[in-house]
Parts: C-alpha cells; structure tokens; sequence
C-alpha cells in the first residue's frame, strides 16, 4: 500500500510546549490511505502529545493538520471521531461490572437502541472474525478481550483512521498475533492506522513505514521491513547500542530465597490476591517473573520486599531465616533489597535531593546514620555520588532533587542505590519500564554482574524480551498464583504466552463467571 | 472563558521564601482600606496595630510573651503537618496541658521544692499527648479523620474546664469566683530578665524550636516524618510505618501544646481561669504556615502574630479599634499567604475549554 495512493493525513509543522518542555517541535509526516504507519520513539520522545492533536483532546500550538487534503482543526475528540478518527488508548476506560455492550453503548456519542447496537456489533465482531460475546461482564474478560472492546467501539464509527497507543503491551504473544491479523484487515479495506510503540520487532512485521520522533522532533523515516531492530533502535536513541554481556555458563550456589506458600489478599476493590505462590533463587542466579500487568507483580513485589508482611514467618526465607512477617527495613539489614516498579513517589521521593533519597533506603547498610539516629549527611552525599559515578547517572551532584533526573537516569540512580548495598537478594520490578534503550543495556549489564558477583536476583517485568534476554530461569504470574518454573533456554515463547493467558485462554471457565454474574 | 490554574514545572525557590513576606504587606493593604471603608482612619490602625508595639521599647517585653505560646505550640503542629497529619485540635491540648500543671500545683499546694515546677511541666506535656492521643488511636485503629477528632475534642478539653473552675478546683478562698488558688512562688516560673514579664518560658521556647529544627534537619525520626508526608509510598518502602509516625506527629503536637499550657499556667496566668483558652492553639496554624513549616520561620512568624496581639490591644485603647480587628487581620494574613502560595505553585491562565480524555 506504500507509495501509492492519496494522503488520509498530513502534519505540517506541528509545535505543541508545555511548560518548560516542547513536546513537539515542528513535526511533519503524512499518512496515506490503507497505510500502517509507525510512530516510534521512547518514553518521552513526543509520540501521546503528538496523537492527543490529532484526536482533539490538545490543541496545537502551531502548524495545522491536513484532513484528506484540505486543513482541519480538531477542536475535542468528538469533532475528530465525526471527521473519522478512532483511537484506542493504552489504559482502557471500561466498568468492570458492566457487560461488554452496555460498555460500548456508554461510549457512543448518539443514542440508539439496545437491540440496533447489538446487531452492529455482531456485524463488526462477524467482519473482522473478532471473538467477543457482547452480554459478557467486562470483569470476566482477559486485557486482550477488553481490548477488543476498544477497538469495536473505534470500529463502529467506520473510522478512516485508527490510532493505536501501544496496543500490544498489556498482551500475550498470542493475542498480539490475532491483534495484527484485525489491523491488516482493517488496513486492506482502507483505512490508515496510525501505530505508536517501541517494541521494534513488531513494528518491523506490521508497518508500512514508520516516522521516528526523538525529544519532540521528527529525525528520520523509514521503511521498518528493511531495517533491523537494532537499526532502529539506534535511530530511536541517536546513539550506538551495547550488547549485554552474559556470561556463557552460569554456577548457581546455595539457595539465597524461597517462597512457599505465599498467600496475600489484594488491596483494594481490583486489587489481586497472591495465591499459594512459591519459587527458589539461587545464589548467582536471575529469576524471572513474567506476566501480563495486573496480575500480582505489585503485591509480589509488596510481599517480597516487607512493604506488605506476609501472615507467616515462613512463607519467605532468606538464606533459611524466615523473614516472613518482617518489614522493609529489617529485610534490607538481612540483605534483601528492592527496587519497586513506580520511581516517582516509591522508588524515590521526587522533592528530595539524591543525598536524601539514599537514606531512604541504604541508611543502615550504609552506615548512613550515626549514634541517636543522627544523619551522616556527609556519608550520605558521599554514598549518592558514589552511586551517579559508578553508575553513569547524569545529574548535577548528589544535592540534585530527585525530580529533575529523566525517568531513565532516575531508574540508573535507584538501581545502583540498591545494588551498590551489595545485596545477599535484589528483588526488581519493572527494571526498564519506560526507559531508553542505552539506560535498559545499562541496567541489564548491572544486574548480570550483580549475579555474577553472588547474589540471587528476582525481575518481575512485563517485557518478555527483557526476561529472556537476562534470566536463567522464569515463572509466569496469572491472577496472583504463579505457574511452574521454567528453564529460559528451553522455553518457547508459545508455551510462556498460554501461561500467561491462563485461565483466560479456558473459554469454559470464562463462561462460567459470566453466567455467574448475569444470574444476579 | 475559563480560569486556568496551571501548575508551574518549577515553583521559584525565592518566591517560596518571599510569599510570607507579600502575605504580611497584603494584609496591611486591605485592612487598611477595609478599615478606611468603614469609618476608622484605616491607615493610622494599621500603623498601629504593625508598628506601634515594634517602635515602642516598653512593648518588646509583650511580644516576647505573647510569641513564646505561638512558637511552641506552632512548632509541634509543623512535625504534624510536615507529615500530613492535621492536628488542628492544639487549643484543647493546651487547655489540658494548663489543667494537668493546675492539678498537679494544687495537688503540692503548700509544699516547697525545686522540683515542683519540672513536675508540673511534665504532667502538662504529659495531658497534651493525652489529649493528642485519642485523635492518633482513633485514626490508627478506625481511620477517624484526624481534622475532627481533634478539632471537636477542643470543646470538650473547654467545658472540662469550666467544670473544674466551678466545681472541683475552685478556690476555697477565692469569694466563690470560679477560678483556682493562685499558685505558690515554688509553682511559677521565674522572670529571667529583671523588671519585666519575660518568664522562664520564653527562652524555652526558642531553644525548642532550634532544638526542633535539628531533629526534623538532621536525624531518622526528621527524615521519617518528612518521607511520611512527601511520599506515602516510599516511606513504607523505606521501611518507615505510617501509623507510627501518625503516633509520633500528633504525639510532638499535643506534647508541645501541653508545654506552651502549662507554661502559660505557671507564667502569664499565675492560677487557672476561665478565660484560659485564649486562642493561641488556633493562632499557632497561623503561624505555622508563614513561618513555611520551618522551626526558624515559625519563630519569625511567631514574633509577627504576636505584634498584631499586642498592637491590637494598643490599636484598641489609643483609637478605638475593636477588638475583633486582630482577628481579622490573623485571618487576613493566612488567606493572603495561602492565595500567594497558590500562584507561586500555578499560574492562571485565561483559556478555552479543553476536553481532556472525553470519549477515551
């Protein structure tokens, strides 16, 4: 479909600043008719600002957008899904307790009825082969189902162009397969999509062509399928990349961590419960825990570094000693240190300095603090510049604020915070989530030789290609139980996408709860 | 058209410090035109109430009275604050600090001894945690807003009071007033500086307050509360728990408003009375946030509140200005500081109306 065909859109030097950053600065690229076009960049880069103009939920600053050839403005989402743009947002807006139609039905802009609305969504799911029942309540859905919701809403407006903000992260490896046969479908039938993400390999099997935005500029264009992921990966990041270094053969030790039947009720109305989870980690060993986004990573993450002590001692051990029902700091003294998946307001506090952020959590292994809990503010200081020296953080000094790091530079900090304390366990969330792909080499390096050094290592991350690409062994977390341990070289990526499906991919078992909830 | 409040990436540092300042000129602005407006000469109240007790040397021994209370109790509430914990109650554990020094004066009355006044001191830190107290358990235990418990115990803390003075500790010789024995010479604190009505208090509560500058500066339990406050999320991944440090913020409020109870008790007051609650409690949230939450800004700001005390009751006897004027411009000041406070954190901004997320 490339190099042919009129322009469905044309941005022209679209300028949007926020205050102290310019999101965009002059970005201009053009979208034909049928086309999948990739918008590519890391966090940070532009590319939410850049599509929130093109839906009307932002104004532009300057420049003007070109509607099928002639200039448009797009005052609020409403104008522009009138003019045929959908889109499909990264974080869904649907009520758990509703059933998919009466979901769809909330999100129309003109009334219709019940039974009107059905047909059409059977005529859409019917067109695009999509497997959705519409009496189904959402809660009972899997992420790629409710997706799916998302993308009938879009389709029922006979958009002429989908936008997609990262469709594919809360995915398995199979839904992601049955997500790009629909946007091929759609694409034949001509309508442009507009595609935003930075997983390369994937952008590299769907696109047409693809537009790459660095700090708010567009700094080049390409046609994804003659490049490599690592060429674009460069593009992405302006710079070389570095391989990570594994070590060929890895001789783990004596077991540093097991958990045994770990039980945690979920906090909150959605939160999840840890169900009879357990695994062991030996020393010099990574382990991996993969899994779709909301399925226990956070209470695990909670559960294993004392923020949520677990109702037994035993269920976790640390090298023997069980250490169950100890908080965060008397691990950290016994040598389990983490690093949580939010930096901002957890992993660091934004309106401190990094001499202050230190103590947060190294102040004891450290010796941060002297007699009377008197802070060493020297020693701490001391500790934080040793941290951005060693490794590579770029900031002014240890009396930064916390808050003027990047998100990259930020996760570098508190990486080697925790890692620096030489820890006996180093349990990490979501290590490169949101980070640039030469900080991502960085943090992987740091944590093999973290391992290699002796410790036992746990990454709970979403990103498959992360866990596969450092972890020894992995196990999948699916509604807070965790599977079978499996070895990373033996592993294929089919058996690791059921898994995290889980009960999900049982249709049974979802039609169950269904009916469950409609018998109410 | 739409007003706009758009937070700015990096409020001014400056501009932080400097707010209390435009607060107080504010002040001075409006209430001398309101005061105009209504038929007072604004401006000779104004000049009255601001700089008359600081350009008259006899009045400097007032201010350091009246500023030793405010700085006391306004420190302790800043621990809490510090920790977003919102203990507005300080009026009623004052009272309580001032009837637990009173209860233990009449209960060594006629007895000598160095040691009766620490003793006094002790059980009035002693009643303000007491008072302080019921707030942090029922908020630790039940998730009772603190704002409430600790606001409505104030007027119990008040009517315990008028039962005492009437009832129990009325004083046997006292021509049935309601209002307790005076207390005795081993039951008031001294003067330090000859001549004048600076008490013992006065000094202490300057030390407190750099003595709390140090522990909120320099140690673990400073740090804590601060994390507490900032990053909920990251104390608790810094191994901090929150409801101890619930406990240890309205613990520090009430024990501090005890003190600066009984310190007025054994001072100023010299007996217990009725008319003890003189509002210092209320005064001190006041002075608090223009002192920015700071130990050494509180005694700053402690000074400024106490200048609108005296120069109020200056502004009353020389031209007639009504005694409600020095509330007024209390509130004043702490409406001017927070609206500043606001545009140093925002900018306005004339706009259209965006619609953020619709449809999505």
């Amino acid at each position: 479909m490339t190099g042919e065909g009129p322009y469905r859109i044309e941005l022209e030097g679209i300028t949007k600043a926020f205050p102290g950053v310019l999101a965009n600065d002059h970005v201009s690229f053009r979208v034909r008719a049928g086309q999948i076009h990739a918008l590519l960049g890391e966090n940070g880069a532009g590319k939410s600002t850049l599509v929130k103009m093109i839906y009307g939920i932002l104004q532009p600053d300057a420049g003007r957008i070109l509607w099928e050839g002639s200039p448009v403005a797009m005052p609020n989402p409403k104008a522009a899904r009138r003019m045929g743009v959908g889109m499909v947002f990264q974080h869904f807006s649907l009520f758990e307790a509703m059933t998919v139609l009466e979901n769809i039905a909330l999100g129309m802009d003109g009334a219709i009825s019940q039974s009107a609305l059905e047909a059409r969504v059977r005529a859409v799911l019917h067109e695009y082969g999509l497997k959705l029942d519409p009496h189904r309540v959402v809660s009972t859905l899997s992420v790629g189902e409710r997706q799916r919701i998302e993308i009938v809403r879009a389709l029922l407006l006979n958009p002429r162009l989908l936008i997609m903000d990262e469709p594919t992260s809360v995915l398995t490896p199979q839904e992601v397969t049955q997500l790009f046969d629909t946007l091929r479908q759609l694409a034949a039938t001509g309508c442009s999509i507009l595609y935003i993400s930075h997983k390369l390999h994937e952008i590299r099997e769907l696109c047409d062509e693809a537009t790459i935005l660095r700090g708010g500029k567009v700094v080049a264009s390409c046609d994804p399928r003659r490049e490599t992921p690592r060429s674009m990966a460069e593009m992405m990041i302006g710079g070389s990349l570095k391989q990570v270094a594994k070590p060929k053969e890895r001789r783990p030790g004596e077991e540093k961590l097991a958990v045994e039947g770990l039980v945690l009720p979920g906090e909150g109305a959605f939160g999840v419960s840890l169900d009879d989870v357990g695994f062991a980690v030996r020393a010099g060993e990574i382990f991996g825990i993969a899994g779709v986004a909301g399925n226990g990573q956070n209470e695990l993450s909670m559960a294993l570094s004392g923020e949520r002590p677990a109702a037994s001692a035993g269920a976790i051990r640390l090298g023997g000693k069980a250490i169950g029902v100890m908080n965060a700091n008397q691990r950290r003294a016994l040598g389990l240190c983490a690093v949580p998946e939010e930096r901002n307001g957890h992993g660091a506090v934004a309106d401190f300095t990094l001499a202050e952020n230190v103590v947060l959590t190294a102040r004891n292994r450290m010796g941060l603090t002297g007699a009377g809990g008197i802070i060493d503010a020297g020693a701490a200081a001391a500790y934080a510049a040793r941290v951005i020296d060693t490794f590579g953080v770029k900031a002014t000094g240890a009396d930064a604020l916390a808050s003027s790091l990047s998100g990259g530079n930020l996760q570098k900090f508190i990486m080697g915070r925790e890692i620096l304390q030489q820890p006996e366990v180093l349990v990490v969330s979501q290590p490169t989530w949101g980070v640039d792909a030469g900080a991502a080499a960085a943090i992987h390096q740091a944590l093999v030789d973290l391992a290699a050094s002796g410790s036992a290592i746990v990454v709970i991350s979403q990103d498959l290609d992360e866990l596969l690409a450092i972890c020894d062994r992995m196990a999948v977390i699916n509604e807070g139980r965790l599977s079978r341990t499996l070895n990373v070289g033996e592993a294929s990526i089919d058996e690791i996408g059921l898994l995290m499906g889980g009960v999900h991919g049982d249709p049974f078992a979802t039609a169950e709860l269904s009916e469950a909830a409609h018998a109410h | 058209m739409l007003i706009e409040l758009e937070r700015r990436k990096q409020p001014s540092r400056t501009m932080l410090y400097l707010t209390p300042v435009i607060a107080v000129v504010a002040t001075m602005l409006a209430g001398a035109v309101i005061f105009t407006l209504i038929g007072h000469d604004g401006f000779a109240a104004v000049g009255k109430i601001f700089f008359g007790p600081l350009l008259d040397p006899n009045k400097w021994q007032d201010l350091g009275v009246k500023a030793a209370p405010l700085i006391l109790i306004a420190v302790g509430l800043a621990i809490g604050f510090r920790a977003n914990v919102w203990n507005i109650g300080a009026e009623g554990q004052y009272v309580l600090g001032g009837l637990a020094g009173t209860g233990v004066a009449l209960l060594t009355w006629g007895m000598e001894g160095w040691w009766i006044l620490p003793l006094m001191c002790l059980a009035g830190v002693a009643g303000g945690m007491a008072w302080a107290a019921v707030p942090a358990l029922l908020r630790t235990r039940v998730n009772v807003n603190e704002i409430l418990s600790s606001l409505m115990l104030t007027y119990v803390a008040v009517q315990l009071l008028y039962y005492l003075m009437r009832g129990p500790w009325k004083d046997p010789d006292g021509f049935n007033f309601p209002q307790s024995r005076m207390f005795t010479d081993w039951q008031l604190l001294p003067t330090v500086v000859p001549g004048t009505v600076v008490h013992l208090g006065v000094p202490i509560a300057f030390v407190v307050a750099l003595a709390v500058w140090f522990v909120m500066a320099r140690t673990v339990f400073g740090f804590r509360i601060k994390v507490v406050g900032a990053a909920p999320a990251a104390a608790r991944y810094g191994g901090f728990d929150a409801k101890r440090t619930v406990w240890a913020a309205l613990l520090c409020g009430g024990g501090l408003a005890g003190f600066a109870g009984v310190l007025e008790a054994a001072g100023p007051f010299g007996q217990m009375v009725p008319q003890f609650p003189v509002g210092y409690g209320f005064t001190a949230i006041i002075v608090a946030f223009l002192g920015r939450l700071h130990p050494v800004g509180i005694v700053f700001a402690g000074i400024v509140l106490a200048v609108s005390y005296v120069g109020g009751e200056m502004a009353q006897s020389s031209i007639g200005l009504p005694n409600a004027a020095t509330g007024v411009f209390q509130a004043m000041m702490l409406f001017f500081l927070l609206a500043a406070d606001v545009l140093v954190r925002y900018r306005i901004r004339l706009g259209r109306t965006t619609a953020q997320g619709e449809g999505a």
